[in-house]
Parts: C-alpha cells; structure tokens; sequence
C-alpha cells in the first residue's frame, strides 16, 4: 500500500522548496508547497477507501532504524482507525491551511522558505502519526518541534521572535526529557518499543509488578505531553508562539501538533488503562489547566493571544477527557477543535491582513460591513468553541463533560463553569472585533477568495463536524460509555449560553460596562492581565540562578579557580618548585659535586650498617 | 600490499615528499590533497572485509618489528567494527582539513601540511595498532604534530595553551607506557591479541590490585585524552588557541582517541579493575556531561562554547563505555562519528565566520543569516545534529547511551539527559545571537563561497546518513563490541571465581548468611 509516500510527499515538496525556492516564481512555490500537501490528503483518502472499514490495524515495515543488541527498531508505519482521524485531520486541515498561505504570506520575501517549513513540519507530523513504535513516533515529535522553532522564529530579524521560538523549542526538550526517559524506561520494562508489542506485553504482565512501573513510565510519557501539548506547568511557549505567521498558528500550534500529547496517549491508552494513578493526575492537570487558560484569555488584549490562551484551555479538556478513560471523547474534541480553532486562527489572520497586521483588539471594532465573509465563519467557530447546541464543540464537549461527570461530578461542574467562560473571552474578542465602531486608522478590507475559501469550508466543519460519529468510530479500540447524560449536556450547553450573553451585554448592549468591572476586580484583574506571573516567576526561580550558577560558581570558580588556576597550576608550580630547588645542586662545580658523593657515600654506608646491626 | 597499511603509509610518504619541497612551494597543497584523499579512497575498502570478518580483526598487518632477546615488538595492525569507522573518520575529515587550511592558515603552508600528514599517520596508528608499544609510539607521534600546529599557527595566547595541552597530555601518557611496561613483563607480549589470548584462556592472571593499577595507569592517559571532568581544563584553551584546521581535527578525530582506548583496552583486558571503578567514572562522565553544558550556557567565544559542548558530548561516549551494556557500547562508537562529524563541522562553520569577521566573540555577530542564508542554513543543520534532533546523527549515539545506561542504572540516564535539555537552550541562544537579529551590522557579510561548500557537503550528506539509516555502520559496530563486553564479562567472572574464595574463605560465607 505504500504508507510511507504519505509522509514522503510532503518531504519532496521541503526538499524542492528549500534548495530551489530562492530562484523559482512564488507560483511554481505555491504549486510544490500546496501540491506536495493536497497529494497527501488524495492518497490518505484513497487508502482509506481501500483499507476501509479498518478493523484490524494495518502495518507496513521498510527497514530496520537502529538495531542494538536486543534492541531493534524498525522504521514502521500503521494505520489504523485512530491514525486514520488523526491523518484526515493532519492533512485535511493542513491542505487548508497550506491554501489559505498562498494570500496570506503573498508579498512575504521569506516566501519559499514558509512553505517550505511547513511542509517540514506536515512530513513530521504524518512520521509522527503513523509510527509503529515509540522511538519513530519520537522522531516525529522532534521534528515538529523543529518545524515549529523554525516557523515561530519566521521573523527572525526580531529579538522578541527568536526569544519566542527558543522558548518554544527549550520548554518542548524540558518536556522531552520526562518523554525521553519514558522511552528508556520502556526499553527497560517491555524490552520492546513497538505499540503492538508492548500492548501484548502488558497484557501478560501481573498487576502487582506492573503499578508502580507502569505509573512511573505514563507520567514520564506525560511529562512529554505537558511540553508539547501546552499543559500546566510548561504551557508558557505556546502564547509567545504566536510570534510566528497566522497560519502557523493556526495549523502548528492549535489544529495538529499541540494535540500530540492527547494522541499519544490514546495510542499508549493500554498503558494508561494500566496506571489509573497516572490517570487521575492527566485529568487534575488538563480541567486545572482549562480554567487557568480560560481565566487568563478573558484578559489579553492581542487576538492571537486569546486564541492561543484557549488552545491551552481545550487542550486541558482533551486531556480532562483522556484523564477520565473517555479516550474516543479527547480525540472527538482534538477533531472538532481542529476545525473550529483552525479557522478562528484563519479568521483572526484575515482580520489582520485586512487591516495591514493590526493585532491589538482595542483597535479594531465595526468589522463586520467591511469583512462579511469572515465575520460570519469566524462566527461559526466561536458558537463551536462555545459548545452552542447544534455546532460541532457541542458534541465533543459533552462526550467530554459526560464522561467527567460519571467519573466525578465536580470535575464537570469546574469543566462547565470552564465552558461558560470560554463561551464569554471568546465572544469578548469577536464583538470586540467585529461589532461596535471602527477604532483603528487602517482601512479595512476583506480578503482575497484564495484564503476566505479555507474560511468557508472550515465553518462548515465547524458547524458540522459534530456529526461525523468519530466515538462510535473509535469503538473498537475504546468502547463506548453506556449511558448519555442529558442533565450534564443542558447543563454545559447553558453556561455556554450564559458566557455568550454576558459577552453580548459587556461589549456590544452596555460597552462601559466593561471598564467597570475590570476596576471593581482590581488586583485580580491586574493578576489575570500579567498571566499569574508565571513567566517572570520561572526567570526568577530558574533561569536566572542557572546562570549565575553557571557563570559565577561553575565557570569562574570551578573551573578557571579551582581546577585550572588551584590544581593544575598549583601542580604546576610545585613541581617547579621543586625543580628549582634541586636546581641549586646542579651547579657545576666539581668540588660540590665531590661532597654530595661524600656525603651520599656515608649514608648509604650508615643505612647498611644499620641494616646490619638490627638483622 | 595490505589496503590497512597502504592507508597507514600514504600519509607518510606523502610527508616525506613535502620536506623535499621547497619552502612555500605552490604544489605542497596538491600533494598533501592527493595524499589524503588517496588514503581516504584507500581506507573505503576496509569496509567489506570488516564487515565480513563478524567482530574480528580484518586487513591485518603482522610484521616482527625488534626482536632482541628480551623485547619482541610486532608492527600488528587490523581493523575491527570498533576502529574501522574511527580510521575512515580521520581520513575523510584530513582532505578537508587540508582543504581549509588553503584559506585559514596564513603563513608556512607546507610546513603546517607536513605536519598534517604527520598527524594523520599517527593517528591512524593508534587507531589500528593492535600491539602496545607501537599503539604508544603513534599516540605520541599523533602528539607531537598537533602541539607544533597549536604553538606556531594559533592565536594570541597559543604559547601557553600548546605548553598545557602537551604537559597534560604527557603526564598521563607517561603512566600509560608504565602499565604498558608492567603489562609486558607479565605477559611477556606487547602484542594485543597475544595478550587477550592469554587472559582469555587464563595463562595469564591478574589479580585485582594488579588490575587496578594497569587499569589506572591506562586510565590516566584516556582520560585526559577524552577529557574526562575534571581532567579537561586544557581543552577550552586548546580549541580556543589552535588554529581552525587544528581544532577541528582535535574535536573531530583527536578527542576520539582517548574513548578508543578505554573500550579496546580497559575493559577486556582489566575487566575487574573497570567494573571497579565504573560507579566512579560513570559520576564524573556524567558530571562532565552537566557541568561542560551549564558552563557552555554562557560562554561569550564561538570556540569556546562549542569546547565546553565537547566535553559534555564527550562525557556520553565514557559513560556508554562503563554500562558494560550492548547498547552503550553500540551508542559510544557510534556517538564517537557522529561527534566528529557534528562538532567538526561546527568548528569549520566557525572557521569561516572567523575568516569573515575576524573575531569570535558573539557580540561580534548578529543578524547575519539575511546576507549570509546558506551559512546560516547549514550551521543550523550541523547544530541540530549536536543537539540530538532524531534523523540526525547525533541522536543514534546518543540515544543508544542513555538506553544502555537505563539499562543498567537508570538514574545514570536520568541525569545524563539533562544534557540533552541544556544543549538545546545553549545551541539555540548561541544561534540567535550569531545569525537572528537586526541585519545593518551584518550587511555585505559573505555567503559560503563555491570553495567553501566543498567540505561543507560531505559533512551535511553524513549527518543525515548516520542519523536516518544506521544499517549501513551499525552492524560491524555491533559484532565488534559484543565480542568485547563478552570478554570482559566472562574475564571479570572468571577472575572473580578464581580470587574471590582466597579472599573470602568459605566457611566465612556459609557464616555470613
């Protein structure tokens, strides 16, 4: 069946670009960069027809990667049922998004090299998604990585981009050290890293030898997943990762790679099925994660910077989800999500096209005469992120919100409060945007039909990816839960609501409404402004002692004081102390020399006497 | 004739044929080109034979050197999976060596070609010797060359930096020829498969105080060579003096020596005195694996910094070594190419940033990825190698490392890969401030000429060989190294058998329990 063309195609189009890009037309760039994409996206589709209905997982091996000892691992690719959402999405939305550039970085001179990039980063992403074993899914998380260091620093003439795309990548390796070690531990526990192995493995293992194992190895995994999924307490990359172009954003760092960690743990799920301990504590960091982001979204004035803070808060959900055994519910959210968050990033990049690259929402207002189109998409995906009845978030955050609710009642009633205020920072932004008077000095223009097309396909995922069944889909790999609670949906479905009306009356019925509430908060508002804090606090805490430390102790004392000036130099000088002192004997003259042999004589006399004497 | 030791010979006669010529002479550069290449083109046919020979010794030169009553010395020569890629490693990176030093080296070329070659012949030598004295007579030949390259074509402060790499380089080395000594006096052999012979079928017996103090006395010259923490403080002035083509043989192949040795000859022929000191070793590998990252965090010198991310990439290649494992073993040769390759290409990517804008502080630079995008291209790529980045050489190695230590020892791992963390952030922050940024400083800086992308590709191509398809190396890799940790496993149980009960009477263990 050939799997491996599916990453494959997008790797030429990295290749062409890259090394060509600088001399061909933008065209031919656009051709390479999206065709290379939309041939991926055919041949997914057309496997998927072939293989269809996919009910047992289908593997293709190439050749063997690394092979050590016992160790082997094979450059091996599956596809099954939950690979095949995960590539629809990857490629579908990415296809999107890939068309969508073509208007949007138009009249970039780094042209060829955006498209380039992101066709890196669609290679990696499919490695990723397809792995057969830990260490190629690995290689893929690595690589997108990468790709998105590589388009978050896009700008780099800048010091507040480079710093943003650093940050991306070094918080993502803090994460992949817990990740790393999990592979190792891995090595260790099942002597295997290939995912069908390990499931047979695990499945023989007696409980009482695997616990503690097994607890140690899922949360060293998820420790991975903090990083690269934005989940408490290495989230801090992702909001300055909207240093990079729109479309980045919206495909990297909200519809597919952010959502790897929740991947990989349904892909690891018979691991995690095993750690219920590990369990609990994805769900606690996912539902804390959600309100924290969703409190500090309701406070950003950047409009990438609130889409971003609710990336982090969905992802929370997915992963609240996943937490509460509802695997097949986190991978409907991170399918609708894709949808929905995608185009609310191509909408937000609209708005800052048509206004020359404005971001800041106390400059915008009244957009929705001069940008029909993407005031109605973008309208699409916040009633979806909003969890309003009928659009595709609906769906996905009840299965989500039911299943908290059957594993513990007051993680859905924080998940519900969390929908609520969702529902309101995003409506916040869009009536901040589309709705009172104009308040910048741009002049505002809807743009071109090669991006609004994106726009308008995606609302229609948005609106109706929720009926694309993807739990029952999934069943046979994650059975479905046995009852629907209706209570929990009325329930979510209605602080959605709540949250949208609020928004309405704050900044479209009663806009000074506004600044009054955010004086009555005070000191809160002031906390959730600067984010908690805790990007200054982690300089404080940890990357300024790890200088110092570096610098004045390490580097300064260790090594230049004590070991090169205090040993080695020490050593130095005692010898040539030393080699001065005898110096003194050497001194030429006969006479000297005729006593020290005297002298010499006599001891040596004296010693064997002595010996002598005792014997 | 024997392609080893054609490989062995070329480079010297090559030597011989540049005293000849006259000073400054315009065909000096050809002849040392055509000597090194001739030797790399050669050194490509040890391969199959190596492969073939499934962990044993192929291509192998035996010739009786002295033969006095008393001292018997072989010229013994062969190549293994272990040494097989270092010899193909130091003749392909000495063309390029040589190549560089057409525009780098400003003064004395022939001269600094000779002694090129000089290194070279040396340094193949110990990589393939396979008897002691003459593995000691190349150590100190491979020596001597480097030190005059330091002194008399470095930068400013070369004098001391020559005199300190020589005095520490020959205090431990001196030790070395002392356990050498005493080995022959109790092996009667300076011959390396004679004395494995002999150990392995226990004519030959060393009890373990012996064993501790040859393996001490090896270990004093290895690790200095490596360098092992805290044994490395002349390598950041070394690299930092030494003229660019210098530093990028001492990163890319000298730095390998010392590793070479600790596996072939510490643990199969000291097996008890090794695993003695393991604990030990593997806590100052990985001390050096931390320590050289956090001090590389700030560095302000290009040279410098990339010197204190060897030591911590170094610091892999021992503690791969002391897992006794498979997979350690695999990952410490494996990381030794990959290092050459990815820190050599580092030191000559710096090489061209010096000739450009004479200076090596980073607040020198800035901004010059707009003028200057393939450099900034491929200094990126070889940096994402060093920093481990899957698909990239560096990875395999270390990856195989931290595995055969997590097999061993897990938390071993758990620290070493905190090194993996820190070299992202010092990498990219060194990245940022050299290539990103405002570009009016940068204006008019040079792209890599078509002279420089010559040794530039080569270099790239592997990076992506080695890390993406390992089959092509691994497999005599692997057949070498468990042959050896099966003789040292089987020696250390064997001599533990033998001298545990003398020192531990039974009657005291049946007590005991």
């Amino acid at each position: 069946m050939n799997l491996w063309l599916i990453p494959f195609f997008p790797l030429i189009g990295f290749a062409l670009n890259g090394i060509l890009g600088r001399r061909v037309s933008k065209q031919l760039i656009s051709v390479i960069g999206v065709g290379t994409v939309a041939a991926s996206f055919l041949y997914v589709v057309a496997i998927l027809l072939k293989l269809s209905p996919l009910n047992t997982a289908y593997s293709e091996h190439y050749f063997t990667w690394i092979q050590s000892g016992f160790l082997q691992v094979g450059f091996d690719l599956v596809i099954d049922r939950l690979t095949s959402v995960m590539l629809l999405v990857v490629t579908g939305v990415g296809l999107l998004i890939h068309i969508y550039s073509i208007g949007y970085m138009a009249e970039d001179s780094g042209y060829y090299r955006f498209f380039s990039f992101l066709n890196l980063f669609m290679f990696f992403m499919l490695i990723l998604v397809l792995a057969s074993n830990l260490l190629l899914l690995f290689v893929g998380w690595e690589g997108v990585g990468l790709s998105s260091y590589l388009l978050v620093s896009f700008y780099f003439h800048e010091d507040w981009v480079t710093n943003a795309g650093n940050k991306a990548f070094i918080v993502n390796r803090i994460g992949d050290f817990g990740f790393t070690l999990g592979i190792l531990l891995t090595v260790v526990t099942f002597h295997t890293l290939d995912f069908g192995k390990m499931a047979t493995a695990v499945g023989t293992m007696p409980a009482e030898v695997g616990f503690g194992t097994l607890t140690v190895l899922t949360l060293l995994l998820f420790a991975g997943a903090t990083g690269k999924s934005a989940q408490i307490p290495l989230f801090v990359w992702l909001p300055d990762a909207m240093a990079g172009p729109t479309p980045v954003s919206a495909l990297i760092h909200a519809a597919t790679m952010v959502t790897a960690g929740v991947y990989m743990i349904a892909r690891l799920s018979f691991l995690y099925d095993h750690a219920p301990v590990a369990m609990s504590f994805v769900a606690v960091v996912g539902l804390i994660t959600a309100v924290m982001a969703a409190t500090i979204g309701m406070a950003q004035n950047d409009i990438k910077r609130v889409f971003a803070y609710s990336t982090i808060s969905q992802l929370g959900y997915m992963f609240l989800g996943l937490g509460v055994g509802a695997y097949s519910a986190g991978i409907f959210h991170l399918m609708t999500h894709a949808f929905f968050k995608a185009l609310l990033f191509l909408g937000a990049g609209s708005v800052i096209h048509g206004l020359s690259g404005e971001q800041d929402l106390r400059h915008m207002g009244g957009l929705r005469k001069a940008m029909p189109i993407t005031f109605w998409t973008l309208g699409a995906a916040c009633l979806a992120i909003s969890g309003f009845p009928g659009f595709s978030g609906f769906f996905s955050k009840d299965a989500i919100l039911s299943a908290a609710y059957t594993h513990a009642p007051w993680m859905f009633w924080i998940g519900a409060i969390t929908a609520g205020i969702t529902a309101f920072y995003v409506f916040r932004a869009y009536f901040l945007a589309f709705f009172g008077e104009y308040r910048g000095h741009h002049h505002a223009h809807e743009s071109p039909p090669v991006m609004t097309l994106p726009l308008i396909v995606l609302a229609v995922l948005s609106i109706g990816g929720g009926y694309i069944n993807v739990p029952t889909w999934l069943s046979p790999a994650f059975p479905l839960s046995e009852h629907e609670n209706v209570t929990a949906m009325v329930i979510s479905a209605s602080f959605g609501i709540l949250g949208i009306i609020i928004a309405a009356i704050m900044y479209v019925f009663r806009p000074g409404l506004a600044e009054s509430f955010k004086n009555a908060m005070g000191p809160l508002y002031t906390l959730v402004l600067n984010k908690y804090y805790v990007d200054e606090f982690y300089q404080a805490a940890i990357v300024k002692p790890l200088e110092g430390i570096s610098r004045t102790f390490l580097w300064r004392g260790v090594d230049e004081g004590l070991i090169d000036t205090g040993l080695v130099n020490g050593l130095g000088r005692v010898v040539r102390d030393w080699g001065s002192m005898f110096r003194r004997y050497q001194s030429g003259s006969i006479r000297n020399y005729a006593t020290l042999i005297l002298a010499g004589s006599l001891l040596v006399i004296f010693v064997f006497i002595l010996a002598g004497s005792t014997r | 004739m024997n392609p080893l030791g054609a490989v062995l010979l070329i480079p010297l006669i090559g030597f011989f044929i540049l005293l000849f010529l006259p000073r400054e002479s315009k065909a000096s550069f050809a002849v040392a080109l055509i000597a090194t290449l001739a030797a790399f083109f050669t050194s490509l046919t040890l391969i199959a034979p190596a492969n073939a020979a499934s962990g044993h010794f192929s291509s192998t030169v035996d010739r009786l050197w002295v033969d006095t009553p008393g001292l018997r010395i072989h010229l013994h020569l062969g190549v293994d999976g272990i040494n097989l890629w270092l010899v193909i490693l130091t003749t392909l990176l000495l063309p390029i060596a040589v190549w560089i030093s057409q525009t780098m080296i400003k003064e004395r070329h022939k001269n600094f070609y000779a002694l090129l070659l000089l290194f070279e012949f040396g340094l193949i030598g110990v990589f393939s010797a396979l008897d002691l004295f003459i593995f000691y007579v190349f150590w100190e030949v491979a020596l001597v060359p480097m030190y005059l390259m330091v002194g008399s074509w470095g930068s400013a402060r070369r004098g001391p930096a020559a005199v300190k790499f020589f005095v520490y380089t020959m205090l431990g080395s001196v030790l070395m020829l002392a356990s050498i000594i005493y080995l022959y006096t109790e092996a009667g052999s300076f011959d390396y498969v004679d004395i494995m012979n002999a150990v392995n079928s226990g004519r030959v017996m060393f009890s373990p105080t012996q064993q501790m103090l040859l393996f001490l006395g090896f270990f004093a010259a290895f690790a200095v060579k490596v360098p092992i923490f805290p044994l490395h403080t002349w390598l950041p002035d070394t690299y930092t003096e030494a003229p660019v083509p210098a530093t990028f043989l001492l990163a890319a192949v000298m730095s390998k020596m010392g590793a070479y040795g600790l596996l072939r000859y510490c643990l199969p022929l000291v097996p008890t005195g090794a695993h003695r000191c393991s604990d030990w070793i593997a806590a100052l590998a990985i001390t050096g694996i931390v320590y050289g990252a956090l001090i590389a965090l700030i560095q302000r010198n290009l040279k410098r910094l990339i010197a204190y991310s060897s030591i911590s990439h170094l610091g892999f290649v021992v503690l791969g070594i002391f897992t006794f494992s498979q997979q350690g073993a695999d990952g410490a040769v494996y990381q030794m190419i990959a290092h050459g390759i990815s820190t050599g290409a580092l030191f000559l990517l710096v090489g061209y940033l010096e000739e450009r804008r004479g200076s090596l502080d980073i607040a020198d630079f800035g901004g010059i990825a707009t003028p200057a995008p393939a450099l900034a291209t491929v200094f990126l790529i070889a940096l994402f190698a060093s920093v481990g980045l899957p698909t990239l050489c560096n990875f395999i190695g270390e990856y195989l490392i931290l595995q055969g230590a997590a097999l061993t020892q897990f938390s071993w791992a758990a620290w070493a890969a905190i090194g993996v963390v820190l070299s992202a952030a010092y990498m990219l922050w060194m990245y940022q401030r050299t290539f990103l940024g405002k570009t009016e400083a940068a204006t008019g800086f040079l792209d890599l000429t078509r002279r420089d992308w010559v040794p530039v590709l080569p270099l790239i191509a592997l990076m992506i060989w080695l890390g993406s398809y390992t089959q092509s190396f691994m497999p005599p890799i692997s057949s070498a190294t468990s042959r050896l940790l099966e003789e040292t496993t089987v020696n250390n149980q064997y001599r533990v058998q033998l001298t545990m009960p003398s020192a531990v009477p039974a009657a005291e263990v049946v007590d005991a329990h």
